[in-house]
């Protein structure tokens, strides 16, 4: 009996448990057109990586706990001071300073709009969002960059006004713990998991 | 607000001369379950050899340096896969270096073999680029794709490419498209033209008699984009030799063409659109900052550049180009050009990115025929054909050997050999492919100057290479 991977860390150094990874055995690949000859064979391979988020942990963490955390130059003489960065960056891209890190969760609710999007009906291998996925753009107020995301409820179109709301309830730590809906959607019509 | 130093827009250099003198490349397809890696990059350089009437081996002798392009080892399931392929063309123990930046990786292993003969490092190097993308069934391919976006902020969102993308698409789309129903025709006739030239390309994967309405009844993929309207997954290799001028000419002694000159530069931009500030449009020679001041008024939503609708690579890399070369209108310098049309509407962007058409304008090089071997409208010579290959919509995107694929159509063209190339019913044959009864030879008359645009990602890298007959070069000192 296999058991998930999990991992810890202790002393900066990673304690891990449980099966990193999953034998399967390989087939042979023949051809039907040639005698069944062999041609090659399967690779299988299911394995688990280790994964850190270093200076964005913070960033991942807050949205289990319904909060947006964006960052800021505030150096003093960098010609990007006062710069939000969302997507979060751990350092300023002029001076290469340490941002600060602040909580723009009530920016986002109040000012956030679609500035593009795309309604997708297709996804790759490990997907788990549903389909067709309404990736959207979105713009705040006072925030020269554009985050990508995706709606959970109602339809994307340019300049609509949204709201942030976050999976608290069983967090998968992943950016998709982040989705938006409509300003004005009721709380009851929200997603499973997910609040405000 | 992006700002950039003179030093950093400088035009670049080549310290002496640099020459394509001769390309190769396999057969293209989306599955090749009978060949190996190293055989597909056996076929492209022995192809090489055989264009100017030199044993691979005679060839061989003259390499001095090997640069490789092959994007996703997880696709091909196998690291430092270049030392594989080194080794089985026989060129140890010369130097080799891997290179790999996207869907650009073939134009950025030719900016790096150029720059290595530039330098004077070599004399004579190989550039070969392939990629192996049918390990993997496509779902699973899309996922290894998503890899190519941010993992941690944007490939969890569905693990498909295409949806990062086109966001960009559809911002695009409606507002320098307006989402009329003619752009989308517009877009749509960029699909057929391209499958259509496909089918007098013997090495192409996708050859489709098409029309406009087959391409907006094929299955949306991401609203307004479907099928028809993406480019392929494909196994390939490419390969060009490129040599200082002395020993060019030593290896073209029984050569039927002449070498060429060729320049190669690159531009970048975040992994990210998310990340992109705005800034003023870096303006190409052909154009003034009195045309754009009316943007926002003749397309209402254009408030941004390069916003999600232009890519400042392609743009950064045309700049550098056209300063290196001379090159002051693409449309009037140029004779034809292949460029990196991964979904139709990029193509429409990409027009305007290297100055064929002003921001906002790119769908009239198509409207007008100017993007034809033939205007459709005037039965006259299209004034820039574009992707007579049929692109990597038609022919083929086995990633690491795209740019080096149009680097080799664009050379056909200007060596007259074009109708040589692919209209050889013994290459159809090899092939296993149907040469169709229609063939028409495509050959651009007269062609002495071109340019192929290769591009990564949602514009993370993308490389401009220009390719000249040496007696028909712009600036004198380039
Ligand atoms: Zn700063």
């Amino acid at each position: 009996m296999s058991r998930f991977a999990d991992v810890y860390v202790k002393n900066n150094k990673y304690r891990i448990n449980g099966d990193f990874h999953h034998m399967t055995p390989n087939l042979p690949i023949r051809d039907a057109d040639n005698g069944m000859k062999l041609l090659g064979v399967t690779n299988p391979r299911e394995m688990t990586y280790i994964h850190s988020y270093g200076g964005e942990a913070v960033f991942f963490e807050s949205l289990s706990q319904g909060k947006l955390m964006a960052t800021r130059c505030d150096s003093k003489n960098c010609d990007s001071k006062g710069v939000i960065y969302q997507p979060f960056r751990i350092h300023c891209p002029d001076c290469l300073g340490k941002n600060t890190i602040f909580d723009m969760t009530d920016i986002a609710k109040k000012t956030s709009k679609i500035y593009t999007f795309m309604v997708c009906e297709r996804s790759g291998a490990f997907n788990i969002l549903e389909k067709p996925i309404k990736f959207i753009n979105i713009e705040f107020e006072g925030v020269p960059t554009i985050l990508m995301s995706y709606m959970s409820l109602g339809e994307p179109k340019f300049g609509l006004k949204v709201v942030p709301i976050f999976k608290k309830q069983d967090p998968s730590y992943t950016i998709v713990d982040l989705s938006w809906v409509p300003a004005g959607t009721d709380k009851k019509d929200l997603p499973n998991g997910f609040s405000f | 607000m992006i700002k950039f130093s003179k030093e950093q827009l400088k035009a670049p250099r080549f310290l002496r001369p640099v020459y394509l003198v001769t390309a190769g490349q396999s057969k293209f397809d989306r599955a090749m379950p009978d060949k190996r890696t190293e055989e597909i990059c056996v076929d492209a350089l022995t192809m090489a050899a055989e264009l100017i009437n030199v044993s691979p081996a005679e060839l061989k002798s003259y390499i001095h340096s090997c640069y490789y392009g092959h994007f996703a080892d997880h696709f091909g399931d196998q690291l430092l896969g270049e030392a594989l392929i080194h080794d089985r063309l026989g060129l140890d123990p010369l130097g080799n270096v891997g290179v790999k930046t996207g869907g650009a990786t073939g134009g950025s292993t030719l900016w790096e073999a150029a720059k290595a003969v530039a330098s004077g490092y070599s004399d004579c190097v190989l550039a070969m680029g392939w990629e192996r993308m049918d390990e993997v069934p496509t779902d699973e391919g899309n996922f290894l794709i998503s890899c190519a976006a941010d993992k941690d902020w944007e490939s969890p969102l569905g693990h498909i490419y295409t949806g990062y993308y086109a966001v960009m698409a559809q911002r695009y789309w409606q507002i320098f498209g307006k989402a009329e129903d003619s752009f989308r025709r517009t877009l749509a006739e960029i699909s057929v033209k391209h499958h259509g030239y496909a089918r007098m390309n013997p090495w192409a994967q996708a050859p489709m008699k098409i029309t406009v309405d087959d391409v907006l009844n094929s299955p949306v993929v991401a609203y307004p984009l479907r099928a028809l309207d993406c480019c392929l997954m494909s196994v390939g290799a490419a390969c060009a030799i490129i040599c200082d001028e002395e020993t060019a000419m030593k290896l073209s002694k029984n050569s039927p063409h002449k070498p060429l000159r060729i320049w190669v530069t690159a531009g970048s931009h975040s992994l990210r659109p998310a990340d992109r500030l705005n800034m003023e449009i870096p303006l190409l020679p052909n154009e003034t900052a009195e045309q754009y001041k009316d943007m926002e008024k003749r397309f209402p939503g254009a408030d941004r550049y390069p916003g999600f609708t232009g890519f400042l690579g392609a743009r950064m890399c045309a700049h550098y180009a056209y300063g290196m070369t001379g090159i002051k209108d693409p449309t009037e310098d140029l004779d034809v050009i292949e460029l990196h049309d991964a979904f139709t509407i990029s193509d429409v962007q990409s027009y305007e990115d290297i100055g064929i058409r002003p921001y906002g304008q790119g769908r009239t090089y198509v409207e007008s025929g100017d993007c034809y071997h033939t205007n459709p409208k005037t039965g006259k010579p299209g004034k820039l054909p574009s992707n007579l290959s049929g692109g990597l919509i038609g022919c083929m995107h086995a990633v690491g050997a795209t740019g080096i694929m149009q680097a080799f159509e664009v050379a056909s063209h200007l060596w007259n050999r074009w109708a040589e190339f692919h209209g050889d019913e013994k290459r159809w044959k090899k092939f296993d492919r149907q040469k169709p009864a229609d063939w028409t030879d495509l050959q651009v008359k007269g062609a002495k100057r071109g340019l192929a645009i290769s591009h990564a990602g949602v514009g993370s890298h993308v490389t401009c290479t220009v390719l000249m007959d040496p007696d028909h070069v712009i600036k004198k000192d380039a």
